[in-house]
């Protein structure tokens, strides 16, 4: 007989858990309790949405399942914003809450709250369990759920009472469910039918997605980009999946996208995705997106497939699988003519700023630690205009080196989730990039790295203000600029806040040595490369603000609902 | 056009919650929604008649098959099916009217299920529009009060 508790340990450690993020809390008493002879690394969160970030970097990071455990009531709705975080971007974590006792469910009880109504739409799968009987069984699908088929969040709610009763129910082998049989070959006519249309193609286009690494593909895009001699796009959260120093590399596309990117979306005749899903960030207005090509689609989601772009020659599998058997049909094409295009535009539009400024400008301080690194770190980012100026100037050359949340676009991730891709891969220098704006969300989290010695180093780009809502502001809002500025000065009516200034508002460099890291501040351009050294060279945490111009804007820029050929380059 | 879609699905607690959060939270609409466990104990039937084109319905069976809990997701509407609905309708009689009623009732194959002094319950079982036509026909009379199944339907195919 064993209780609960103990199903769960052994389901945890037979599922290869090693690094466990969360907070204790009442209704998980006992699992801590079980936890503490356990053989898995615990890292105690400050804030529970911390610990649901840190599972979801660590996932990422690393490809295994990210897995917190936290208490009920506030303990669960606080990881609400990381499930959506991940399910969004279809990462796989589980997340384990306690519930208070069976007998009191419904009844309003101390930190009860229905956590599995409360998630049901940022899940990809979520159970209370309601007998210990079935938690073995129960746990080992949560975890086949969330790293199978598409990726995603599967959080398991167990009731005080469940953890304490002991069943005989064996954690079983295998896992399967009626109900979920994901794809994973692709129809060979599909395929079939998508390299005739390469081959056939004079101006093709892959556009690569977060599914290809996940999938593990990476290597294979690159083989039939070469094969072929397809150029290659990527999105937000496909960075890293073709390395962009290659000459078939076109870096990303849409909103922020590059000019070539763009471009070669608009013009080419056939735009193979894989692993991607045409996210309005991408596309831009729909009836103006690749209005020449023939579409592909690759997605291992059938519900993915036509849901905004209509897909000629759809392909339902996994990417890996479908691009094994794909690289052997296509030939190789001279695309001379279409490659040479591309690289007049390359030439004539590469992501720029004023490199001749002697202002501290903030894409220079990224284009330093891609200098200073020789582009070898994980990269993970917050949300805002550092995160685009993260996709420009830094070049993601390997899978699992550029770590954002895309889909949410949750600020007050990056920390976390960079202390989760530092506990899946120590040894490895981290960079959580962030804005002053993200940097104040989960800042508690700075503690864990310290305590922990997981060397994170936290870059922020102070430019004063929420810099990506203050841009939008001066484009389409007549420069109003409401409730974005994060100093004193010149703050709107509404905000009844008296025209002094504090020197530094919160001071990061006085956080960062409170929170037991180092702490640096940089004002001027020439003391960029020392203070990033500095940073790199310490053993442990290390905080930088970099006090950046406050008015620059993320370029080029494709407005809300335009086509991507409407990109604006500057605000001049 | 409306779409009828029949769903096998897991008999366990909050299934029908993630099916209406989904449809929903999507921002789908259902007529009518029926849900009762099968010849399976362990497997309930969901019908939902849904409105929209192609596209829509395209979607919302991808959306529903992708929920571990759902089975088998069919749109009936594109083969060979049956479909029924049943209705209870308490209608307001006098002693004039209440033969009338009646015959109405004896046109559409519908039984009286209940007689008092003022009314008359009746229950029609038919296809969608048999049932709508009663309807219209019993509303000169009074309808006071009117419950009705949604469509339940099931495919003529034999597998």
């Amino acid at each position: 007989m064993r209780t609960g508790v103990q199903c769960l340990m052994d389901g945890l450690v037979k599922e290869g858990v090693k690094t466990l993020f969360g907070l204790p809390g009442g209704a998980v008493l006992d699992i801590f309790d079980g936890l503490y002879e356990t053989p898995v690394e615990f890292v105690l969160a400050r804030h529970e949405q911390g610990a649901a970030h840190m599972a979801d970097g660590y996932a990422r990071a690393t490809g295994r399942v990210g897995c917190c455990l936290v208490t009920s009531g506030p303990g669960a709705t606080n990881t609400v914003t990381g499930l959506a975080t991940a399910n969004m971007d279809s990462i796989p974590v589980v997340c384990i809450t306690g519930q208070v006792s069976s007998s009191v469910i419904g009844n309003d009880a101390f930190q009860e709250v229905d956590i599995t109504g409360i998630t049901r739409p940022v899940t990809k799968h979520n159970v209370l369990v309601r007998r210990v009987d079935d938690l073995p069984r129960r746990l080992a699908e949560a975890f086949y759920i969330a790293r199978t088929g598409k990726p995603g969040p599967v959080l398991v709610d167990i009731p005080k009472d469940v953890q304490r009763a002991t069943t005989n129910a064996q954690t079983p082998e295998t896992v399967s469910l009626r109900g979920y049989n994901p794809t994973f070959e692709g129809h060979s006519r599909q395929i079939t039918r998508l390299a005739e249309a390469i081959n056939a193609a004079k101006r093709p286009l892959l556009y690569a997605g977060g599914g290809v690494i996940s999938s593990g593909a990476s290597d294979l895009l690159l083989a039939l980009s070469r094969k072929a001699r397809a150029p290659v796009t990527t999105t937000l959260l496909g960075l890293g999946s073709f390395p962009e120093t290659d000459a078939l590399a076109l870096r990303m596309l849409g909103m922020h996208g590059s000019v070539t990117a763009n471009y070669a979306t608009h013009e080419c005749d056939l735009l193979v995705s894989v692993g991607a899903r045409f996210d309005d960030r991408v596309t831009g207005k729909i009836s103006d997106f690749a209005p020449k090509a023939k579409i592909a689609h690759i997605d291992i989601d059938p519900s993915a497939i036509s849901k905004s772009v209509q897909a000629d020659i759809p392909v339902v599998g996994d990417a890996k699988l479908v691009l094994a058997e794909l690289v052997k049909l296509v030939e190789p094409r001279d695309r001379k003519e279409w490659l040479r295009q591309l690289e007049e535009w390359k030439e004539a539009y590469p992501f720029s700023y004023d490199r001749g400024s002697s202002k501290l400008l903030p894409q220079y301080v990224i284009e330093r630690i891609y200098e200073i690194t020789k582009g070898d770190a994980v990269i993970v980012t917050e949300v805002g205009q550092h995160q685009m100026w993260a996709a420009h100037y830094f070049r993601y050359t390997k899978p699992r080196q550029f770590i954002s949340s895309g889909g949410l676009g949750t600020m007050g991730f990056g920390l976390p989730a960079a202390i989760g891709a530092q506990a899946g891969r120590r040894g490895e220098l981290v960079v959580d990039l962030s804005g002053d704006g993200s940097a104040q969300m989960n800042f508690q989290e700075l503690v864990v790295a310290v305590e922990h010695r997981l060397p994170v180093k936290v870059v922020i780009l102070n430019n004063a203000c929420l810099g990506m809502v203050r841009q939008w502001q001066q484009m389409f809002y007549k420069g109003v600029y409401s409730a974005t500025r994060l100093t004193q000065h010149g703050r709107g009516k509404n905000e009844n806040i008296p025209d002094r200034q504090e020197a530094y508002l919160p001071d990061f460099v006085k956080l960062a040595e409170a929170h037991g890291a180092t702490g640096q501040r940089v004002t001027e351009k020439k003391a960029v490369t020392g203070a990033l050294e500095k940073a790199f060279a310490v053993d442990g945490p290390a905080v930088v603000e970099f006090m950046v111009e406050p008015g620059e804007n993320v370029y080029p820029m494709v407005p809300a609902g335009k086509s991507l050929t409407e990109m604006i380059h500057s605000m001049a | 056009m409306k779409h009828i879609i029949s769903a096998l699905v897991e008999n366990e607690p909050g299934v029908l919650a993630r099916i209406v959060g989904l449809i929903s939270g999507r921002g789908y609409n259902i007529d009518s929604l029926n849900v009762a466990p099968t010849q399976d104990s362990t497997t309930s039937r969901l019908t939902m008649v849904v409105p929209g084109d192609d596209r829509v319905i395209e979607q919302v069976t991808k959306q529903l098959n992708k929920l571990i809990d759902v089975i088998k997701v069919q749109d009936l509407t594109s083969e060979s099916y049956l479909e029924r609905e049943l209705a209870l309708v308490k209608v307001q009689t006098t002693s004039r009217s209440r033969s009338a009623v009646v015959e109405l009732a004896a046109l559409f194959h519908a039984e009286v299920l209940h007689v008092q002094q003022k009314s008359l319950v009746l229950q029609m079982v038919g296809p969608v529009e048999r049932i709508e036509e009663f309807v219209e026909l019993l509303r000169p009379h009074g309808i006071q009060d009117i419950s009705r199944s949604g469509v339940i339907a099931v495919a003529k195919s034999e597998s």
